[in-house]
C-alpha cells in the first residue's frame, strides 16, 4: 500500500522533489511522497549504471508509471556507487516506502559543498506549499 | 482558455477523491484508488466507468439506412432492431474519422454512440450528407453513459446474460436505462445508456452493489491488452481501414464512402499493418517512439496483466509476423520486443 504523506526532517530536499541522505562523504537519493503521489504507482525504474557520473540539477534515472516517465533530478554531484535493484526489480516499493526501502542510488559525493544549495526541511514544505 | 464540460457525475468523482484530468474537452477521472487496482477490479470483478463524455448521434427517417450504410463501413443489414454494431466512419481516403457502435433502434432509427473528441466532426460529417427523410440530430447532451465491466459484472448489477452486441431497456434497481451489452475492456459487460438528469442515481445505485469506480487510466490499460484501436492515436482520418486491421468491419461489397480505396488496398495488400508487440527488455513503449525496423509506436503502457511492456504499432508489412522481433528507441535507448497475435491478453489464458 502506498505511504502516507510524510517528509523526514534527517533528509535535504531539491526543488524538484528529491531528497539526499547524507553519510560522510557518501549520499543516498531517493524522490519524495510527493513526486510518488504525483506519478502514481511505479512499474518501471531506468537505472544509472554503477560507477556512472551524476551532476546536480541534471537528471540521473527514469521513474515511471502507468500514465507517465519523469526524469529523476540529482541533487548533488558524485559517481554512483551502488543502485537499489530492489527498486529495479519491484518499482512500487518506492510507493510503499519512498525514504526508506524505495531508495534509489548511493552516491560518492564530489564537491559535499554543493549542500548547502539544498533545501532543509521546513524550506522544502514551504516550496511544496507554494507549489 | 477553452473551459472544460464536466458529466453529471462529476461531483461524485470528486467526493471519491478521483484524480480528474483534462481529456477531449473533458474534466474527466483518471483514476481513484490506482490504474492497477483498478485495472485489475476489472481482470477479475467489476469495475464501472463514467464515459458520459462519448457522443450520441440520432440518425432517425425512412431514409436513415440508406444515409447510414452509405457512411459507415459495416453492413447494417447484418443486423435488426435490438441489435449493435461496431463500424467506421470512413472518408474518401479509406481513412477512418471515427469509429463507433451503432444501435438499431427500429428500422428507422438509430443511435451512434461515437468518440468524445469526434463528435461535432462526426455530427457535421453527417449532416453534410443529410437527405430528406433522414433526420441527424446530436442528442449527446441528453445523456450519460456508464460502463460496468468484468467477469462479475452482469452477477454485480442483477442482470441476466444476453448476446454480445445486443441492447435492451432495463433497470437497476428501480433506476431504469438501456443496457447494451458492449464495452471497451475486453470483459463480459454493459454500457448503460441513461438520461443525463438520471445519472446520478443510477451511478449510486451500481456502487451500491460493489463494483469498483475506475478511471480512464485504467480503460486505457485494458483496451490495449485486448487490441481495441482508440481513435486519435491508432487509428484516424489518415490510417486507412486495412492497414489497421480493421477489414474485418468494411463490408467491401457494398458501396460507402472510401470503399473503392479499401478495396485497392486490400487487392494490393498494405504497405504498413498495425501490430500488437510485447517488449522483452524492460522499458515501457509510448505514442511516439519510433520502430527501428520502420513505423512507430502509436499506443504503448505497462501491462497491469503482463507486468511487462506493451504496445501498437504500425510496422512494415514484411515485419508484421508475430514472433517477428521489433526494437523500440525508449528515448534512445534501443529496446527489443516481439510482434505477438493480437490481442495481447485474452480471459482463456488465465
Amino acid at each position: 500500500m502506498a505511504a502516507a504523506e510524510s517528509y523526514p526532517d534527517d533528509l535535504r530536499y531539491h526543488r524538484e522533489h528529491d531528497w539526499a541522505r547524507l553519510e560522510g562523504d557518501e549520499a543516498v537519493f531517493g524522490i519524495t511522497w510527493f513526486a510518488q503521489d504525483a506519478l502514481g504507482e511505479l512499474v518501471h525504474f531506468e537505472a544509472p549504471e554503477e560507477g556512472a557520473t551524476v551532476a546536480k540539477d541534471r537528471s540521473y534515472a527514469e521513474v515511471e508509471s502507468v500514465k507517465a516517465v519523469s526524469d529523476v533530478i540529482a541533487p548533488l554531484s558524485g559517481e554512483v556507487l551502488e543502485v537499489n535493484n530492489a527498486v529495479i526489480e519491484a518499482p512500487e516499493t518506492v510507493n510503499d516506502d519512498p525514504y526508506g526501502a524505495g531508495w534509489l542510488v548511493r552516491v560518492r559525493l564530489s564537491d559535499p559543498g554543493e549542500v548547502d544549495s539544498l533545501l532543509d526541511l521546513e524550506a522544502y514544505k514551504q516550496h511544496l506549499a507554494d507549489a | 482558455m477553452q473551459t472544460l464540460l464536466r458529466t453529471p457525475l462529476y461531483e461524485r468523482h470528486v467526493a471519491l477523491g478521483a484524480r480528474l484530468v483534462p481529456f477531449a474537452g473533458w474534466e474527466m477521472p483518471v483514476q481513484y484508488e490506482g490504474v492497477i487496482p483498478e485495472h485489475r477490479a476489472v481482470r477479475a470483478d467489476a469495475g464501472v466507468f463514467d464515459v458520459s463524455h462519448m457522443g450520441e448521434i440520432e440518425v432517425e427517417g425512412p431514409r436513415a439506412r440508406e444515409l447510414l450504410q452509405a457512411a459507415l463501413s459495416n453492413d447494417l443489414d447484418r443486423i435488426g432492431p435490438g441489435q449493435a454494431q461496431y463500424t467506421l466512419l470512413t472518408n474518401e481516403q479509406g481513412g477512418i474519422v471515427d469509429d463507433l457502435i451503432v444501435y438499431e433502434l427500429d428500422p428507422e432509427r438509430f443511435l451512434l454512440i461515437v468518440n468524445a473528441a469526434n463528435r461535432e466532426p462526426d455530427f457535421g460529417w453527417l449532416l453534410e450528407r443529410e437527405l430528406p427523410g433522414a433526420e441527424v440530430r446530436d442528442v449527446s447532451d441528453d445523456y450519460a453513459l456508464l460502463a460496468v465491466q468484468g467477469p462479475h459484472a452482469l452477477e454485480r448489477l442483477g442482470l441476466p446474460a444476453a448476446p454480445a452486441f445486443t441492447f435492451a431497456d432495463g433497470e437497476i434497481d428501480g433506476v431504469r436505462c438501456v443496457v447494451n451489452r458492449t464495452g471497451y475492456t475486453g470483459e463480459e459487460g454493459v454500457e448503460l445508456l441513461v438520461p443525463a438528469d438520471e445519472a446520478g442515481e443510477l451511478w449510486d445505485r451500481v456502487m451500491g452493489r460493489g463494483v469498483t469506480p475506475c478511471g480512464l487510466g485504467a480503460r486505457d490499460t485494458l483496451r490495449l491488452e485486448v487490441c481495441y484501436p482508440l481513435h486519435g492515436n491508432d487509428i484516424g482520418p489518415d490510417t486507412d481501414a486495412i492497414s489497421a486491421g480493421l477489414g474485418w468491419v468494411c463490408a467491401l461489397e457494398k458501396e460507402f464512402t472510401g470503399a473503392g480505396e479499401l478495396r485497392r488496398i486490400k487487392a494490393a495488400g498494405p504497405e504498413q499493418k498495425l501490430v500488437a508487440f510485447v517488449m522483452d527488455d524492460p522499458g515501457i513503449p509510448r505514442q511516439g517512439m519510433a520502430i527501428t525496423e520502420g513505423g512507430e509506436v502509436t499506443s504503448g503502457s505497462h501491462s497491469p496483466m503482463l507486468e511487462r511492456g506493451i504496445g501498437l504499432g504500425y510496422v512494415p508489412a514484411a515485419t508484421a509476423q508475430p514472433g517477428t522481433e521489433l526494437t523500440i528507441d525508449v528515448r534512445g535507448r534501443p529496446r527489443r520486443g516481439h510482434v505477438v497475435k493480437k490481442p495481447i491478453y485474452s480471459r482463456e489464458e488465465r
